[in-house]
């Protein structure tokens, strides 16, 4: 069992330490159709490109925070070899950043007879599979910097906290078309627990 | 029958805050009669009075009291504060009313801060009695229904143990779908109090506590599982932790004999008699463990002076797996835990979660609790495939296993490593060397994922996890072969929602009742 954690780093939570890594790219390029899990002919709902630029700003101000706070070391020691930390941590972001276009290029949604699709990642790929009937609840919530670009994020919580479908960059009429539908579906499909 | 299920409000057993506070007021009377031990002692055998304003006993609140004339206040102030608490407890207990009606079993209680607590009949997990040491003494018992979340139980404690019995069918009953009508039928069985008097209530108690753990009544024989103690003992010593303490203590005797010092075997004689409580407790809780199959669902019950038994509708099941520790291989011994939906404030058998449903058990025992668990999945037609699931070294087995390139990342699990559906569940198989089968029902499951890494990319392989609610389970299965990793994306995505519309588990009696009004 833990061996099989190992291997997938993104582990149960993967929707909020997604882009803790930055991706080798070439792997990931040259990587054949058939490698990857990408079930063909599935008609995927991509999320807004706005959210492009929300989700950089975001990295960037963390990012900014993190490095400088990584280089108080230095500053404090003034010991030349300890500002790497900041450089790396600096770097780190920068790539996180430059990815941020595809990665959220990747995430997409798809509305099935009786299930809802969800997939995420370029490196550590996710597809999720939740049956409407398994709906607990559907969260809509706004940050500020995507509210000022007008955009939603909504979240399907099922009674598995593992499940982790979180759809970002969601124009807030589309997101509040999509929960209501999801809440519709969901009751002439509901389910005991 | 009990009449608390008529859907009124009802008080709990009057000796409620005694048993409450019981342990507290146990504390007390032991302290206070610790520090009046020296002044009794010298009452009987001293040559001075009790009151004896001269005595010195290190100057306790009492010799002040004596000295300054203060008696009286003294005895109003403790008659003032044993008053409050009187009546605070009574205010508690006649504030504290329960109703169980048709649709929910609702709690108000609190004096100052009111609290309401209502659970959705349909939606009970399970229902635990527990009958800790004291109250049990007394005939009271604590009933806990068990409703899906966190800390989301509803406490009726204390209950008259037949009462709690008794309660308990009924809300099972009404929760199946059943009509209330069936509930008169199925109240036959209860037995009458005997008479009032002291002899007779002596000799109730002694009836009750003697009793068997598991009526026999309740539950048909054959679908009994009882514990065989010696695995039991054997099994609490053969843990994986165990084998570190073998190797401190022969580390410890070593480092004796080198430095000849025995004084050092005293500085670990706390560990020692630590380890040796922990065992003892352990076995001592899961001693008269019994798994039955009942009318209403699994009834799971341990305990030889604290006892505890919990019963589990039918579908409440949301994961198992069965499990053994490297230890019990030579002796073929398995485990089996679920995840439920539900947590209990009660400990489990061996003072483990209540998720570990066996502690221990051989093939036969798994056989006859996979059956009672997942009655759907474990039919006779799979129960080989299941075995194979535990015992199979790999291979052609009905099983889809990892491909030999998956070699780099399940060193020795590879050949073993591997999943098979069944109509009602899927189950994955895992460890060579801890060696697990981990089953998840269709219709419980939440939801399924595929993942892949930089790591299973190149090598064309893909995990799976299954979502569950959360326990000790993680359904999930690493290294799979790509294409058979979506093929089982796809089937179990399908399969969840076939057998989600069919399923009609949480009113359990409904389509019976229906089908006999």
């Amino acid at each position: 069992m833990s061996r099989a954690v190992a291997d997938h780093p993104g582990g149960a939570d993967a929707v909020t330490d997604q882009p803790q890594t930055p991706p080798p790219a070439p792997a990931e390029q040259s990587a054949p159709a058939s490698r990857s899990i990408e079930p063909p002919g599935t008609d995927w709902q991509r999320v807004s490109p706005k959210y492009i630029a929300v989700d950089i700003a975001g990295y960037a101000v963390f990012g900014t925070i993190m490095t400088v706070a990584g280089f108080i070391p230095f500053w404090v020691s003034g010991w030349a070899p300890s500002a790497l930390l900041g450089i790396a941590l600096g770097v780190l972001f920068l790539v996180v950043i430059a990815l941020t276009p595809r990665r959220v290029r990747a995430i997409g949604y798809a509305l099935r007879e009786d299930d809802l699709l969800f997939r995420r990642g370029i490196l550590f790929q996710r597809i999720v599979a939740v049956p409407y009937g398994r709906m607990q609840l559907v969260d809509i919530t706004r940050g500020p910097i995507a509210r000022a670009v007008g955009l939603a994020e909504l979240k399907f919580v099922t009674a598995a906290a593992s499940t982790g479908v979180l759809i970002p960059g969601l124009p807030l009429a589309d997101a509040e078309r999509l929960r209501d539908h999801l809440v519709a579906v969901a009751e002439t499909r509901r389910a005991g627990l | 029958m009990t009449d608390f299920a008529d859907g009124e409000w009802h008080r709990l057993h009057r000796a409620t805050p005694l048993f409450r506070g019981g342990l507290a007021v146990l504390i007390l009377a032991g302290l206070v009669l610790g520090s009046f031990r020296d002044r009794v002692i010298d009452l009987f055998f001293g040559d001075r009075g009790f009151g004896d304003p001269d005595g010195d006993f290190g100057g306790d609140p009492l010799d002040f009291i004596l000295r300054e004339n203060l008696v009286l206040a003294a005895f109003g102030v403790a008659l003032l504060v044993l008053l409050l608490a009187v009546g605070g407890f009574y205010l508690s207990w006649r504030l504290h009313t329960f109703r169980i009606t048709d649709e929910v079993v609702e709690v108000r209680s609190g004096i100052l801060f009111r609290t309401n607590r209502k659970g959705r009949l349909d939606r009970i997990q399970g229902i635990n009695i527990a009958r800790p040491f004291i109250p049990r003494l007394f005939g009271a018992a604590k009933l806990e229904i068990s409703v899906a979340g966190n800390d989301a139980n509803v406490q009726l404690s204390y209950l008259r143990s037949a009462d709690a019995d008794a309660l308990r069918r009924e809300i099972l009953l009404l929760a199946s779908g059943a009509r209330r009508s069936a509930i008169a039928g199925d109240a036959e069985q209860w037995t009458e109090h005997p008479g009032p008097g002291v002899g007779a209530l002596l000799e109730d108690r002694a009836r009750e506590f003697l009793a068997p753990e598991l009526d026999p009544s309740l539950a048909p024989p054959e679908s009994v599982l009882r514990m065989n103690p010696g695995r039991l003992i054997g099994s609490t010593i053969l843990t994986d932790a165990m084998i570190f303490l073998v190797i401190a203590g022969i580390g410890l005797t070593v480092a004796v004999v080198v430095t000849g010092d025995i004084l050092l075997l005293i500085g670990f004689l706390p560990a020692l008699l630590g380890v040796g409580g922990f065992l003892v407790s352990r076995i001592a809780r899961s001693l008269r463990y019994s798994i039955a199959s009942t009318p209403d669902g699994v009834r799971v019950g341990f305990g030889l002076l604290s006892t505890s038994n919990e019963t589990l509708p039918p579908g409440r099941i949301h994961s198992v797996r069965v499990s053994q520790p490297l230890l019990w291989r030579p002796f073929g011994w398995w485990q089996i835990a679920v995840n439920r939906a539900s947590r209990s404030s009660q400990q489990g058998a061996a003072g483990q979660q209540q998720t570990t449903i066996l502690p221990v058990g051989n093939l036969d025992d798994v056989r006859t609790v996979l059956r009672l668990l997942l009655p759907d999945v474990a039919t006779d037609d799979a129960l080989p495939l299941l075995e194979r699931g535990m015992l199979s070294p790999g291979g052609e087995d009905g099983f889809i296993n990892s491909p030999r390139r998956a070699r780099a990342l399940r060193w020795f699990s590879q050949p073993r490593n591997g999943f098979a559906l069944t109509d009602a569940g899927i189950l994955l198989r895992t460890g060579a060397i801890w060696r697990a089968l981990t089953i998840v029902p269709f219709p419980r499951m939440q939801s399924v994922s595929v993942r892949q890494g930089p790591v299973l990319r190149p090598m064309r392989l893909a995990a799976v996890h299954v979502h569950t609610v959360s326990g000790p389970i993680t359904p999930a299965l690493g290294a799979l072969d790509r294409d058979a990793a979506l093929a089982l994306f796809a089937e179990v995505a399908e399969a969840s929602i076939r057998t989600a519309t069919a399923d009609t588990t949480h009113r359990w009696r409904a389509s019976a009742a229906g089908s006999r009004a």
